[in-house]
């Protein structure tokens, strides 16, 4: 029996769980399907990450590496190749974790609380349906990175990548650094899925060309890939025909998305957001199964890692909270703002928050769907503009961020929707004077 | 060069070639298989519908009718007998327009003639009724309870396996040059490889009439139809529970809908006369028309849900039947050629035929041992918690998970290398346990079972390819070019 069971150890888990400990929660338990503790950071070589959390550049390996520590430090124990294959709800309200590993066989735990923090999966080809041979070579780009990073070997000499996600960026780099030809990067959009740090360092640094509006049109080569067709996508992303370019290749690698891995949580009855793949929210970072919260890709794919930390430190604190205060785990009926995205803004996290439960300033991010230029992040509290900030460039690579003043909430006690838009103008000191003064506090 | 001296030699192991090569063992014969591939299940075998047909499309009289109803009628006996996944769900035959409830009246007689049981004319209510996701365009339906679904590679392998436990001799990577007729049978010719038999079994698949062609002047042509398919996630797999079929119309052609066994649902195929023999690349037009074909047919195809597409090469002969007889011109020389749709449900009936051919014109005395069950890989993924617990206590490596999506652990895999005619590739492994078939298509698991076969193997990853020959997965070390 667990207090709290934190599901993933990459830094999700390992943030969860840290959070919960320092909340005064001394039974819980890591639950890792990897050999080690660190999750993706370990296959991720490149420096960048840590800024924001350590004020330094690290490594992922590094970074990891820090979180393990203090892990280890507190305490904290965990199993390591261990597959979590069930979890189920019961009727005293906690939770029953299966798994299985070499040295338990199967075994069952129960948890008042559980974490997800089980991170997201790269979309593969055939989810693209691009039509061609099916030959070795293909491989998403963290497949690659793993070959790469961790096994020292070279899934290919001649690369083309599809997709201009980070990790596909940063492969782009690290296979010309050790010794491949990349000979393009092409997407899909008309604007990069990356980091603009990423395309500078990666792509513009070595001299690779980024195809925006391509797309892979065909895959030749029967036993091992000999070559892919590019083609200029026009503006519904269909092909144009006599775009085609051919490029002789070997190596074909895709970065064309992350999906949240919800398969248990959807297998525990766990709403998800169709926009995000995760699990819808509220302010605790609960899922709409009470008592168990979800953090880091699995809620939403990030693009730092820091967030990933920050975010999963508040998903630990809120689990110990609702293990400890009883108050919370008793059905309630609690005032509950829906947060709704519309207009530009692709979603929400949190879903919706409870006025009665959220912090004095609660933290919102969100996604635009396109690329916008000198517009306002407008929030509305059922019809009216309180909030609108000025944003130069939005672009649906980065992840954005805006605070909720619960002060301000609680002046609308009528509220029933807070709702993100993006606008072209300031709408709030287009509004009366009054509810300028009102929405710019 | 020293001859290797056979009875029998079947060429191809795809799923009519390891029937044929099992049902011979039953007699006391030296058999091998010659396969060009690394693996069975390499051609027409591993792309195909998965289904098993209830018998009603084939002309009365002719092989196709009769091979349909009889292999669908020994199926679920032989998935017992050599434990691969089979499932009996029905299918319905669909039509959208009041004229083709006369088509399915006729599609209903000739079932009768073939001998298919129970069959049921539908209003488009009823069918709606009994597959509550149909479209609601259905104007009428023909249902047959005895359709179904089997794993392509399961029957295949399983044949194959026990086919090689009762003294069948495979070679793989084995690909027939040459053929020539000497005085007692024949001299094939396989690159380096030299083997020597009274009696050849062409079951080459699309290259059927190139090996026939090699000893006989009898005409004999097989065009590659291609068939395009998508597979959807198994969060899809309960759209329907039965197969669905249009009729072909302006609307359509042949394009299915249906569960598969593992539980995940499977749209196509198209159907596309091609000349290359190798031809199975997909199409963007292809996979359109599946797509937009298969919506038809139910209310809401997910479409997002798509994980794979894949193409695969029906063996069309000219006189549209199976062509499974010995060449007049040349005595001794057996054509299983021509075997395309219902030919996977064909396949245990076009093994039992073969033998009885041979053995009519070449008899052999039964075997006094002849061990007709196999048992399967364990699959953890679908047993329950106290086989599995049962399972892991005997070796711990079933509790050790390598494929997320498919729930495939070592433990299964360690099985697929270490069987008779064991997996030595990716592709390999797959099909024998399902690892790298699921939602990620092997992203996750790939490195992982590389370097399980490599060590199991005592080979560099260097060695590890996809599906044998050239299809390796690593070009070398870091640094290497630099």
């Amino acid at each position: 029996m667990q207090d709290v069971l934190i599901i993933g150890g990459g830094p999700a888990g390992l943030a969860a769980a840290l959070s919960a400990k320092e909340a005064g929660i001394d039974r819980l338990l890591i639950l890792e399907r990897d050999v080690e503790l660190g999750g993706i950071l370990n296959q991720c070589i490149h420096n960048g990450f840590g800024l924001h959390t350590f004020q330094e550049e690290l490594t992922g390996p590094e970074y990891a590496a820090r979180y393990v520590q203090k892990v280890k430090e507190a305490g904290i124990p965990y199993m390591l190749q261990t597959i979590v294959i069930d979890i189920s709800g019961q009727d005293n309200g906690e939770k029953l974790v299966t798994a299985m590993n070499r040295e338990k066989g199967l075994f069952t735990v129960s948890a008042k609380a559980v974490i997800l923090a089980m991170g997201c999966r790269e979309r593969p080809r055939g989810a693209l349906n691009i039509p061609g041979f099916r030959p070795a070579g293909i491989y998403s780009a963290g497949t690659a990175q793993r070959f790469v990073n961790m096994e020292g070997r070279m899934p290919g000499k001649e690369v083309v990548i599809l997709g201009s996600g980070d990790i596909g960026l940063i492969m782009a780099r690290r296979m010309t650094l050790e010794g491949a030809a990349v000979k393009a990067v092409a997407e899909l959009m008309p604007y990069s899925g990356g980091l603009k740090r990423n395309i500078a360092q990666c792509l513009d640094d070595f001299g690779i060309p980024l195809k925006l509006s391509h797309t892979v049109v065909d895959i030749s080569g029967k036993e091992r890939v000999t070559g892919v067709t590019l083609a200029q996508v026009d503006e519904n992303r269909r092909p144009i025909p006599g775009t085609e370019e051919y490029i002789p290749c070997d190596t074909l690698l895709l970065s064309c998305g992350l999906i949240p891995e919800n398969e248990l949580s959807t297998g525990l009855g766990v709403e998800l957001n169709p926009a995000t793949s995760g699990p819808v929210v509220n302010e605790s970072l609960e899922t709409s199964v009470p008592g168990v919260f979800a953090c880091g890709n699995v809620l939403h794919v990030h693009d730092l890692v820091d967030y990933v930390s920050e975010e999963a430190a508040a998903a630990g604190a809120f689990a110990a909270a609702y293990v400890q205060d009883k108050s919370l785990q008793e059905p309630k009926e609690r005032r509950e703002i829906k947060l709704a995205a519309k207009n530009g803004v692709r979603y929400t996290v949190p879903s919706s928050v409870r006025p009665d439960l959220m912090e004095e300033d609660q933290l919102v991010r969100f996604r635009v769907g396109d690329v916008f230029k000198d517009v306002y992040v407008t929030v509305y509290f059922d019809g009216v503009p309180v909030i609108s900030q000025k944003k130069r460039v939005m672009a649906p690579g980065e992840m954005e961020q805006l605070r909720l003043k619960k002060e301000k909430i609680q002046e609308f006690p009528e509220l029933g929707r807070i709702t993100f838009t993006i606008e072209k103008e300031n709408k709030v000191t287009a509004g009366t004077q009054k509810r300028a003064e009102r929405g710019m506090a | 060069m020293s001859r290797k001296i056979y009875d029998v030699i079947v060429i191809g192991a795809g799923v009519s070639g390891c029937a044929a090569a099992r049902e011979l063992a039953r007699e006391q014969r030296r058999i091998a298989v010659l396969e060009r591939e690394s693996d069975v299940c390499e051609g027409t075998s591993k792309a195909n519908s998965g289904i098993v047909h209830a018998g009603y499309d084939a002309e009365p009289g002719t092989l196709k009718a009769r091979l349909n109803i009889e292999g669908n009628r020994i199926m679920e006996e032989l998935s017992r007998e050599l434990d691969f996944p089979f499932k009996r769900n029905g299918s319905f035959v669909i039509t959208f327009e009041e004229s083709g409830k006369d088509k399915l009246q006729e599609l209903y007689e000739r079932g009768r003639a073939n001998g298919v049981p129970d069959m049921e004319l539908l209003t488009g209510e009823e069918a709606v009724k009994r597959e509550p996701e149909l479209s609601g365009e259905v104007k009428a339906a023909l249902y047959a309870p005895t359709a179904g679904i089997v794993c392509p590679f399961g029957l295949n392998i399983a044949l194959a396996e026990n086919a090689a436990v009762n003294g069948v001799d495979f070679y793989l990577n084995t690909e027939v040059t040459a053929i020539s007729r000497e005085e007692d049978g024949f001299l094939v010719t396989a690159g380096e490889e030299e083997f020597q038999a009274s009696v050849i079994v062409n079951a080459a698949g699309v290259y059927a009439d190139r090996l026939h062609h090699m000893v006989s002047r009898e005409k004999l042509r097989i065009t590659p139809r291609r068939g395009e398919y998508c597979l959807f996630d198994k969060s899809a797999g309960g759209l329907v529970k039965s197969t669905i079929f249009q009729l072909p119309s302006a609307r359509g052609k042949g394009i299915l809908v249906t569960p598969t066994v593992h539980g995940n649902l499977l749209a196509g195929p198209t159907a596309e006369d091609i000349s290359d023999k190798e031809g199975v690349n997909t199409t963007s037009e292809g996979l359109e028309k599946v797509l937009k074909i298969g919506a038809q047919s139910v209310r809401d195809l997910p479409v997002r849900q798509v994980i794979t597409s894949f193409a695969g090469l029906r063996a069309h002969e000219d006189s549209g039947d199976f062509v499974i007889k010995e060449a007049a011109d040349a005595p001794g020389f057996f054509d299983v050629a021509g075997i395309a749709s219902p030919g996977l449900t064909s396949a245990p009936a076009i093994g039992v035929y073969v033998a009885k051919l041979v053995q009519e014109r070449f008899p052999a005395s039964a075997k006094e041992h002849f061990n007709s069950v196999r048992k399967g890989i364990p699959n953890i993924a679908e047993a329950s918690m106290k086989e599995r617990e049962e399972l892991i206590r005997q070796n711990p490596a079933y509790a050790n998970v390598i494929c997320r999506c498919e729930l495939v652990t070592e433990g299964e895999i360690l099985d697929a290398i270490h069987r008779p005619l064991g997996a030595t590739t990716l592709d390999g492994i797959k099909r024998r346990t399902r690892a790298g078939l699921g939602r990620c298509q092997a992203g996750f698991c790939s490195p992982r079972i590389a370097q399980i076969l490599a060590r199991e193997c005592g080979w560099d990853l260097s060695k590890i390819t996809k599906a044998g020959g050239e299809s390796v997965l690593l070009t070398g070390y870091n640094k290497e070019g630099v």
